[in-house]
């Protein structure tokens, strides 16, 4: 039996855990806490410059790894800088735990010096939250709060601690729990069968099915059972954008992404389906457009973890409440030894799906030529070859994240992470550091834009701290350019406060925190810019290429329309 | 259509605040609410009566049963249930009136049970359309205040709703 403090125990969970790194910032609440990671080397504490990037960060590391990541903050100010990460991680299920500091118990609801209710701020945006009440508790709450954040429907989990909960001279006994259990916390572990077999009849008897994927398969790690149902199937697939890459955008069978800014033949193949099989995606108002007119020849078959996800935008015929693995490989298993009863009517789908593709084609940007301004869509393409699509990608948001998604190809789970749900501005660039720290062999990427750059940049102090080599893309338009382009679409090119007037000297900026930042004006200048930039794969390289401010993200979806009405570019339209 | 929503909550602090939270924060509407202690110290039950189509209903109660804090629900309206609602009265009592007011609390089976000069408290029991029922009938000779405890409801027969 061993006697230790509260804070003493926090950081031997953590070792227990087998928590590598965790991100955070000190403060007044958690000083104790830290005190302890001081004390003990197996844990790494990444010091960032805001808490958001703490949460970004760790976010990031989530998302690549499909482990929880782990912040440490401080009260009051310390953990509602948090919010924002919070809340981004929780609209992308991601696991993730967050450890606040408090003020000591007996000033709580005293409006004590840097007292927040962070629990009450964050209700909303959480799985679920903790509040310890006596430092005995910690080991234990500390492994129910892993628990939850990692399993069923992962998400962000709360763990409020008030600072005499840690003080170093009350000890108690600690046991690393191996295991907890929840009594009103069952996640279910397999589809129903009955349900499972009408879907695969379903499957059988489609001529036109499509199967609609999203971040369930990624998080769930179910991408090989997947890309097996799919192939021994040979029906088409379209992801969310938060599932690209769990099935592989190079193979043919793959429509790529859909929705607001999906690709063209997704969204026509969705609108002609007479059978979707939905699994892991939420049917959320980016991907389904007007729901009215949502697929109006579609049979929906939906599998979800969630079963609050069923049927709340858009009714399912076929509900399957289960994780993805398990049923898909159900549904794999059960489609032995049988054939399509329609065996003539999936190669005509096919030929009106490649027609689709064909139609497209070439349509959706113009090349620059050598003298002139590069697209951005051409920058994400080289980066892509030059990297060999096997980058980490992570994005800001605006026109450059919709560019990264579109004209990078990604043909692995947990490469592509964006922030989908919240769409958080600032998140790319902490998140790659994230990444970058727990991937050091990899090679990680950024694409942002100037205006999301802006939001999280000190974290460049971060990455000198830790010597952590990220490339930055920056797709600069001089405009916050997504917002501009609605403001073309939608109020007569006026553009109230969507341009940047005074940018930094990105150069400069960089050089003052010890990098190398190149400068690209004109198309030739790009090839040799790129070798520069990924020369040295442990060198953080900020690139900053001028891009046409006048470039839209096409296809985009038309507001109340169904699926396949799209704009394809600044002149036409479906 | 009107739902009672009856659900056994774990008896922790900041447990009822996510079960409230989560009707403002999508948009569903509590009607009444009411909660308190089981014989079980772990757990509280909440009783709560919503309004909503099936499609609302539905996201209701799943939503609800994702809350780590909720460890059983049923929806009483789905199937025989009793459901009870206790309401005290202050109403005008006065000459004529206060006969009037004793005739109308004995058709109701409520009780009188504090007394002024001026003033009775009545306490009355039964389903809710009861109790708007006696709040209508004395209107005309003037409600001074009115608490209700909101639904409560269990359901009928074998059924029950435990651990
Ligand atoms: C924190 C935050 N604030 C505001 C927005 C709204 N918004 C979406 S895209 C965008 C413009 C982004 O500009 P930039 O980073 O330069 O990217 P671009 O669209 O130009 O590629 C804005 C303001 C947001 N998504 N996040
Ligand atoms: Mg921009």
């Amino acid at each position: 039996m061993e006697l230790l403090s509260g804070a003493d125990m926090i950081a031997r969970f953590l070792q227990d855990e087998g928590v590598e790194r965790i991100y955070g910032y000190p403060g007044g609440a958690a000083l104790h806490i830290y005190d302890a990671l001081f004390r003990q080397d197996k844990v790494k504490h990444i010091l960032v410059r805001h808490e958001q990037a703490a949460t970004h960060a760790a976010d990031g590391y989530a998302r690549a790894s499909g482990k929880p990541g782990t912040v440490l903050v401080t009260s009051g100010p310390g953990a509602t800088n948090a919010v924002t990460g919070i809340a981004t991680a929780y609209m992308d299920s991601i696991p993730m735990v967050v450890l606040c500091g408090q003020v000591a118990s007996h000033l709580i609801g005293e409006d004590a010096f840097q007292e927040t209710d962070i629990v009450g701020v964050t209700r909303p945006i959480v799985k679920h939250s903790f509040a310890i009440k006596h430092p005995s508790e910690i080991p234990e709450v500390l492994k129910k709060a892993y628990y939850l954040a990692a399993t069923g429907r992962p998400g962000p989990v709360v763990v409020d601690i008030p600072k005499d909960m840690t003080a170093p001279t009350e000890r108690y006994e600690y046991v690393y729990p191996k295991k907890v259990k929840i009594r009103s916390y069952n996640p279910v572990t397999r589809g129903h069968s009955g349900q499972i077999k009408k879907a695969v009849d379903m499957m059988l008897k489609a001529r036109r099915p499509v199967f609609y994927t999203g971040g369930g398969i990624v998080t769930s790690g179910a991408s090989e059972s997947l890309t097996a149902l799919v192939k021994r199937l040979g029906f088409p697939i379209t992801t969310t954008l938060m599932g690209i890459g769990s099935y592989p955008q190079t193979d043919g069978q793959s429509l790529s992404w859909l929705g607001m800014h999906g690709s063209y033949e997704a969204n026509m193949a969705m609108h002609h389906a007479d059978l979707i099989i939905a699994i892991g995606a939420r049917f959320d108002d980016r991907v389904t457009n007007n729901t009215s007119k949502f697929c109006p020849t579609a049979k929906i078959v939906h599998v979800d973890i969630d079963p609050s996800s069923i049927s709340k935008t858009v009714r399912a015929d076929v509900p399957i409440v289960g994780p993805a693995d398990s049923v898909i490989n159900e549904m794999i298993s059960l489609l032995q030894g049988r054939e399509m009863a329609n065996a003539e009517a999936l190669p005509e789908w096919w030929s009106t799906i490649d027609g689709w593709r064909a139609e497209r084609e070439g349509k959706l940007y113009e090349p620059s030529q050598p003298g002139e301004r590069l697209k951005p869509q051409e920058v994400v393409e080289a980066v892509y070859h030059i990297t060999r699509g096997e980058a980490y990608v992570t994005t800001d948001v605006g026109q450059h994240q919709m560019f990264a998604a579109q004209y990078y190809k990604f043909d692995k789970p947990n490469r592509w992470i964006t922030s989908g749900g919240l769409g958080t501005m600032g998140f790319g660039f902490p998140a790659a550091m994230g990444i970058k720290q727990n991937f050091p062999d990899d090679v990680v990427v950024c694409f942002t834009g100037e205006g999301s750059f802006q939001m999280m940049m000190q974290e460049l102090s971060t990455c000198k701290q830790f010597g952590t080599g990220v490339k930055i893309i920056n797709l600069n338009n001089g405009t916050l350019g997504m917002v501009r382009q609605w403001q073309d679409l939608n109020y007569k090119s006026r553009h109230a406060h969507s341009y940047v007037e005074s940018l930094p000297d990105f150069q400069k900026l960089i050089d003052a925190y010890g990098f190398t930042a190149l400068k690209v004006e004109r198309h030739d200048e790009l090839d040799a810019a790129l070798e520069r930039t990924f020369a040295d794969n442990d060198e953080l390289v900020f690139l900053d290429i001028d891009v046409d401010p006048r470039e839209h993200v096409y296809p985009m979806q038309v507001p109340l329309g169904a699926m396949r009405d799209m704009l394809l570019s600044k002149t036409e339209r479906t | 259509m009107r739902h009672i929503i009856s659900i056994l909550l774990e008896n922790e602090p900041g447990a009822l605040s996510r079960v409230v939270g989560l009707f403002s924060q999508r948009n569903f509407n509590i009607e009444t609410l009411n909660v308190a202690p089981t014989e079980e110290p772990s757990l509280s039950r909440l009783t709560v009566t919503t309004e909503g189509d099936d499609r609302v209903i539905e996201q209701i109660t799943k939503h609800l049963n994702k809350l780590i804090d909720v460890v059983k629900l049923v929806d009483l309206t789905e199937g025989n249930h009793i459901e009870r609602e206790l309401m005290l009265v202050k109403v005008k009592a006065l000459g004529a009136s206060r006969d009037e007011v004793k005739r109308t609390v004995d058709i109701f089976r409520a009780q009188i049970v504090d007394v002024t000069p001026s003033v009775y408290t009545v306490q009355i029991t039964g389903d809710a359309g009861k109790l708007d029922a006696f709040i209508q009938a004395m209107a005309p000779i003037g409600i001074l205040e009115v608490a209700r405890t909101g639904v409560s409801g269990i359901s009928r027969g074998d059924k029950i709703l435990g651990l």
